[in-house]
């Protein structure tokens, strides 16, 4: 009798929490919400040193704090949440570090795939970008497997960084670029219409450092899936009360930040 | 607020001595209205100076203060602009203070510049036939190109951005991998006790990058 009144107890206090923080996301609403939110995963390995847990663990706990986070996103309208979860500077660590986490990203990216995962049930998108060459072939594949297998979800996009770093991106995205002006070119030559431009001497020095734009280079980036982040947030550690905070911060800096990029 | 009042006053010793060894290079994002206040930037960086920062890059959006330079540097004795070439140099030069002045078009459309470069010699490879593709298109072949097209400056350790909102207004990507970003408030409001704590709890930092 006794278990039955605490676990009654324990569901009328879920369900109360649950729906303060419905009321309190429906206040918020009533003000911007962000289009894109980004999140650094930060602080796995501090957090679980300092609760002293086994080594590994935090990087689990860290992915349940994920997962609520997500939630509390979509259930606020946030379209696009991005999450930057291994770096390629984080093969640098010991190979053993590096292989479980390797094998919890499997596990995971396979849990996403299930039918009640919070993939499939706020119909998201999910994107892995990165240089995904670098990864595991097991991991790559169900990496893979999962963005083939939520492809037709159309309500949400999360992207998962993996084997990514901003200057490798850069960089792959110039390398693209260029090949495909170099396509460009090569076919315009081909038809005969390209004016020796293979050869470079015949064009003005303007034209010259001009044939690649920023929107060539743009298009190419992993990133460009989705729009800009509005948020950027790096944790240590993360909860409802942050991700409020973050929120509110937005909302009272948008008016000033939309200027600033409409100036652009 | 009474914290930095606390520190300005030299009354918390342990701000007293700072080991600056880990701050190699500081960059500063002002909003580009704020940065029309030149003698507050002059101010700052004349706390700068009296904390020993040596190497400071200033950036806004709209480069008012690369417009601004030269009043800025009538006003700072010892100091010295950044160039390219003599990079190594005068990194270690410690007497002068360094500046670099920075602008959003240093970022993105920089790097559609160094783009042009590096297509020219993945042309010129191409039209040789030899298979260099894979050393063409690297990170430090591109920040070779970012110098040659003047927008190469080094990779800032801390950011400091003075304006309303915690952002770094488009300061250049390439260069802000593992920079620690520090909002500091309205530069109208800026405090030398507030300037002291951001550093001392920077060089109090332990950086992984990654590892």
């Amino acid at each position: 009798m006794k278990k039955d009144g605490r676990s009654r107890i324990n569901w009328i206090f879920e369900n109360f929490v649950t729906f303060l923080r419905k009321c309190i996301l429906r206040v918020l609403s009533v003000g911007p919400i962000p289009e894109h939110i980004a999140y650094i995963m930060d602080g796995n390995r501090r957090y679980a040193k300092k609760q002293n847990m086994i080594e590994g663990t935090g990087h689990r706990v860290g992915f349940l704090a994920l997962m609520s986070m997500l939630k509390y996103c979509y259930e606020m309208g946030v379209r696009y949440v991005t999450i930057y979860a291994f770096s390629i500077d984080n093969f640098k660590r010991r190979p053993e570090e590096v292989q479980s986490l390797m094998d919890l990203m499997q596990e995971k990216i396979e849990g996403l795939m299930e039918e009640e995962s919070i993939v499939n049930r706020y119909g998201v998108r999910v994107h892995f970008l990165g240089n995904l060459k670098l990864l595991s072939e097991p991991v790559r594949l169900a990496a893979e497997r999962a963005m083939v297998a939520t492809a037709n979800n159309s309500k949400a996009v999360l992207s998962i960084c993996v084997a990514y770093n901003s200057t490798n991106e850069i960089v792959h995205a110039v390398e693209k670029a260029c090949e495909e002006k170099w396509e460009e070119i090569s076919l315009l030559n081909a038809s005969g219409s390209g004016y020796g431009l293979i050869g470079l001497e015949c064009i003005e020095k303007d034209e010259r450092e001009n044939l690649i734009k920023l929107i060539d280079i743009e298009k190419h980036m992993y990133v460009s899936i989705a729009p800009d982040p509005d948020i950027l947030i790096r944790t240590s550690e993360i909860g409802f009360r942050h991700l409020l905070w973050a929120i509110l911060n937005f909302q009272r800096n948008h008016f000033y930040l939309e200027k600033k990029r409409k100036q652009l | 607020m009474v914290e930095s009042y606390f520190i300005s006053s030299g009354l918390m010793k342990s701000y007293k001595a700072l080991n600056l060894g880990k701050l190699r290079y500081l960059a500063i994002v002002v909003g580009s209205e704020e940065a029309y206040q030149t003698s507050k930037v002059i101010e700052l960086l004349q706390w700068l100076e009296a904390i020993g920062v040596k190497h400071v890059c200033l950036y806004d959006m709209e480069g008012v203060l690369k417009r601004s330079k030269e009043a800025i540097l009538e006003k700072m004795s010892n100091t010295t602009v950044f160039q390219e070439a003599d990079e190594n140099d005068k990194l270690l030069d410690q007497k002068h203070m360094m500046l670099e002045f920075v602008s959003f078009s240093d970022g993105k459309e920089a790097v559609a510049k160094a783009a042009n470069l590096l297509f020219a010699k993945y042309l010129t490879s191409n039209n040789s036939s030899e298979d260099q593709e894979g050393e063409i298109f690297t990170e430090p072949h591109m920040t070779e190109a970012l110098r040659a097209v003047g927008s190469g400056g080094p990779e800032p350790d801390l950011l400091l951005v003075y304006g309303p909102a915690r952002c770094h207004q488009g300061f250049p990507a390439w260069r802000i991998r593992y920079t620690e970003i520090v909002h500091m408030g309205s530069l109208k409001s800026m405090r030398y006790g507030s300037l002291i704590k951001a550093i001392y709890k920077f060089t109090m930092v332990r950086q992984n990058y990654g590892k």
